[in-house]
């Protein structure tokens, strides 16, 4: 029965029951966007789990730099952007590699151009939507980042801690075990157990999955406890098809068996392609606006109106954007300036207080 | 040996002879080796690799035991290592195994210090053994022998190539110690990525001159071995304490879903060639090597930096003892010296404080006779003054006498002018008070003397002190 078909029939029917058919037909001729941010160290396989992702070679003609050049390496931001169709459904996607982190010998603060290349986007965005033409604004936000911890060692190290610490608060992150095929079941639960206490000991706050709602049916309730009881993903990546089991698939081929990238007993690829790109995809997108953006929004304009007040100057129709991170002598500069204003107001309220007294 | 001795015996021809019979001195090895079955032999191996690669695994493999040992935690604050010493026997030979462990290597975000304490720890072995026979009374038989026979590099099984960390470690230590670099957990890398990793490491090594230990090929028994094994390297090993029954046989292995792993099955990782090698074929070529290469260049270091040398400009060899003499009396003048430079400034010292102090001395000398000056000066003045006053008094008295006597002489007279003028006075208060202030003047210059009242009515003075009589209203 068509929708009209359906008026026709029952007169108490109002039509409204199609909005999710027309939501579903205007997002198709829009299309989606997505930015997700990889991290880790270098040889994690970070760049075969994206294209074992997407099922694309995103990294065709890479360069990896040699152990004496990576001594004092710098960590650089690489945006790699491809589009992508799916049953008429387009989607930019937008890969932020992250390449030199934790490489050199000395990695103090290598987050920090990370760090600083989230609060741009922020920045961008708000100066974007603070402005008068808002048709085309382009949202360069990172939606998710994806953590990739190295299963050699018994947990959580100190820079992943400090890592996720500088991170929690303005993007989603999700830690994986990376190249999950060099530890047993056993092993593997011991590792996520421990990462999981060590997240909650350091008071790290990675992205939790919304609850279901209560009248979904209970395979799916189930489902989704799995899933989260499952954290953190142990995933494994693979460039090349194998032949197993009579079919080819993605896999790693050893002298002792098969891996294959897809099977659910051989690692938690699945678990985590279905949560990022089939079921949670948008929710990482909402919370990163309904959260992370807010936060930023809001710190901001609370240090400008403090800034403001301080200053005693009338309000801009367009707001002056503090710099995002501002570097540390200028910062220096402005406090000084700041402090030397208020001690001439001081001094003035005191002359005048001084005035007004002779007066009287 | 005196210098000259050498020289005749190298200038000799050495002749081969053939013998007669047999001697039996072929059976020198056999007493070599069994002297030191009976001392027993001393191994010590150094791993090297971050927390949680697997080096206590891969000892508790190669030696078939377990090693206690606890998990290390990857907070550290810095590394440090844990030398643990075992003793093995195996049919009747006995082994002194010392195991030591990096903790917390390659935890820190700051890592530019981490190969420190490792070379520390060298060098302090290298030195306790230099420290032992440099001694008099030395027993270098006894003596536990903790220097670091070879040093297991434990590379993390990235695929790429080696962490900035294992260059710069591995640069510092090659000098030092044997150095092996092992890639761990092999069974995270399928053989065609692996066959790619080894020739990168292997690369990168000659590339930044980093010299590892190249498995002795001038042997022949064992040159072929060694040689293939030499192409090998890395050695890609998979350490397991756990058994997996796998056909008919239980072997030491990792079960995975996919597949088990069997350490010993030369198609899975290099664990046996690692075994062969390491324990098997060329232990006792590492002690060798560590003792006549590695020591000796620490050795020579050491003693040039004290000022040894093995020849004089002339060329002419030195001898130990002369240039230890020449040290030796070097120092003490040294020490005389440096003693005369002290006990001169302490004179030094001492004169100048004499010399301040005898200034100060004076000084307050000069004080001391400016006060008492000046004590003499006041004590003068004070003097004069005293005299000048007794003048005064004197002059005073002598006057004062002379009015007693001038009034005395003239008492009458006195008191008729008194009696008329005090009648005049109720009637003419104008004269009368020019007479009072006679009579004022007057008492207030002559003492009062009078015995009666009728003499103080005669006296008008007495009169005026007693206050009968007061002028009124006329001031």
């Amino acid at each position: 029965l068509t929708s009209s078909a359906k008026l026709r029939s029952e007169k108490q029917y109002v039509g409204f029951a199609t909005l999710p058919n027309q939501v579903h037909r205007k997002s198709v001729k829009k299309g989606f966007d997505f930015t997700l941010m990889v991290a880790g160290e270098s040889g994690m396989g970070k760049s075969t789990l994206v294209n074992s992702l997407f099922l694309t070679d995103l990294y065709k003609d890479r360069k990896l730099l040699n152990a004496e050049e990576r001594i004092n390496q710098t960590v650089e931001i690489i945006k790699h952007t491809v589009d992508i169709e799916e049953k008429g459904v387009k989607l930019k996607l937008t890969i932020v590699d992250t390449p030199g982190f934790g490489d050199a010998v000395n990695n103090n603060e290598c987050w920090k151009p990370i760090t600083d290349y989230i609060d741009q986007q922020f920045e961008q965005y708000f100066r974007d939507e603070s402005g008068l033409n808002r048709k085309n604004i382009q949202d360069n936000r990172v939606h998710c980042c994806l953590y990739f911890i190295p299963p050699f060692g018994h947990g959580l190290r100190p820079v992943d801690v400090e890592f996720m610490k500088a991170l929690h608060e303005k993007v989603n992150i999700i830690p994986l075990i990376a190249k999950a095929d060099c530890l047993t079941p056993n092993e593997i639960k011991k590792l996520k157990d421990r990462i999981r206490e060590e997240i909650d000991k350091f008071g790290i706050k990675v992205y939790q999955f919304p609850e279901c709602d209560s009248d979904e049916d209970e395979e799916f309730k189930q489902l989704d406890k799995e899933l989260k009881e499952c954290t953190p993903f142990a995933v494994i990546g693979s460039n090349t098809v194998v032949e197993a089991r009579g079919q080819r698939v993605r896999g790693r081929l050893y002298p002792w068996g098969i891996v294959e990238v897809e099977n659910q007993s051989h690692c938690d690829f699945v678990k985590l392609r279905n949560m990022l790109i089939r079921s949670h995809m948008h929710d990482l997108k909402d919370v990163t606006c309904d959260v992370h953006y807010e936060n930023y929004r809001a710190q901001c304009i609370q240090e400008m109106t403090s800034k403001l007040a301080q200053d005693n100057r009338m309000e801009s129709p367009i707001p002056i954007l503090p710099l995002s991170t501002p570097d540390v002598d200028t910062e220096k500069l402005i406090k000084m300036k700041d402090e030397e204003l208020k001690r001439m107001q001081e001094m003035l309220n005191k002359m005048q207080q001084q005035m007004h007294e002779k007066d009287q | 040996m005196a210098a000259t001795d050498v020289d005749v015996f190298s200038n000799e021809e050495k002749r081969n002879l053939s013998l007669g019979g047999h001697v039996g001195f072929d059976s020198l090895p056999d007493q070599l080796v069994s002297k030191s079955v009976t001392q027993g032999f001393c191994f010590n191996i150094l791993c090297v690799g971050e927390t949680g690669i697997g080096k206590s695994t891969l000892m508790n493999t190669l030696f078939n035991t377990m090693f206690e040992n606890e998990e290390a935690s990857h907070y550290q604050n810095g590394v440090y290592l844990r030398p643990r010493t075992y003793d093995l026997q195996e049919s009747n030979v006995h082994l002194k195994l010392t195991i030591v462990d990096t903790v917390g290597f390659g935890d820190q975000i700051n890592k530019e210090d981490s190969y420190k304490p490792i070379v520390d720890y060298i060098d302090t072995q290298f030195e306790n053994y230099l420290q032992e026979e440099l001694k008099i009374k030395r027993s270098l038989f006894n003596y536990h022998d903790t220097r670091i026979h070879i040093c297991l590099y434990f590379i993390a099984p990235t695929g790429h190539s080696l962490k900035s960390l294992d260059l710069v470690t591995m640069k510092k230590l090659d000098s030092k110690v044997n150095i092996i670099p092992i890639i761990a957990k092999a069974d995270t890398i399928s053989k065609s990525e692996l066959h790619k990793f080894k020739i990168k490491i292997m690369s990168e090594l000659v590339s930044n001159g980093v010299q590892i230990y190249q498995f002795p090929t001038d042997d022949e028994a064992v040159s072929e071995i060694n040689a293939s094994m030499n192409a090998h390297l890395p050695f890609a090993v998979v350490g397991s304490v756990e058994e997996v029954k796998v056909g008919n046989k239980t072997v030491r292995a990792r079960q995975y879903p996919w597949g088990v792993v069997q350490v010993e099955n030369e198609s899975h990782c290099d664990f046996v060639k690692l075994r062969e090698m390491l324990i098997r074929v060329n232990m006792e070529d590492l002690r060798e090597q560590t003792h006549a290469r590695h020591y000796e260049l620490y050795r020579r270091c050491k003693l040039e930096e004290m000022g040894f040398k093995d020849t004089d400009p002339d060329s002419q060899p030195f001898s130990l003892q002369e240039t230890y003499e020449a040290k030796r009396k070097e120092f003490l003048g040294d020490l005389q010296r440096k003693e005369e430079e002290m006990r001169q400034m302490f004179v030094n010292k001492v004169k100048e404080t004499e010399a301040e102090l005898k200034e100060k001395e004076r000084e307050l000398h000069d004080k001391f006779e400016q006060l008492k000056r000046m004590h003499q000066e006041e004590k003068r003045k004070v003097e004069e003054k005293r005299r000048d006053l007794e003048e005064e008094m004197n002059a005073f008295n002598r006057k004062k006498v002379a009015a007693e006597t001038l009034s005395l002489s003239q008492p009458l007279k006195k008191d008729k002018d008194k009696k008329n003028r005090s009648v005049k006075t109720e009637n003419q208060s104008g004269v009368s008070a020019s007479s009072s202030k006679v009579m004022m003047a007057k008492a207030s210059v002559e003492p009062l003397n009078c015995q009666s009242w009728w003499q103080a009515i005669q006296c008008c003075t007495c009169l005026v002190h007693n206050a009968t009589w007061k002028p009124e209203g006329l001031f």
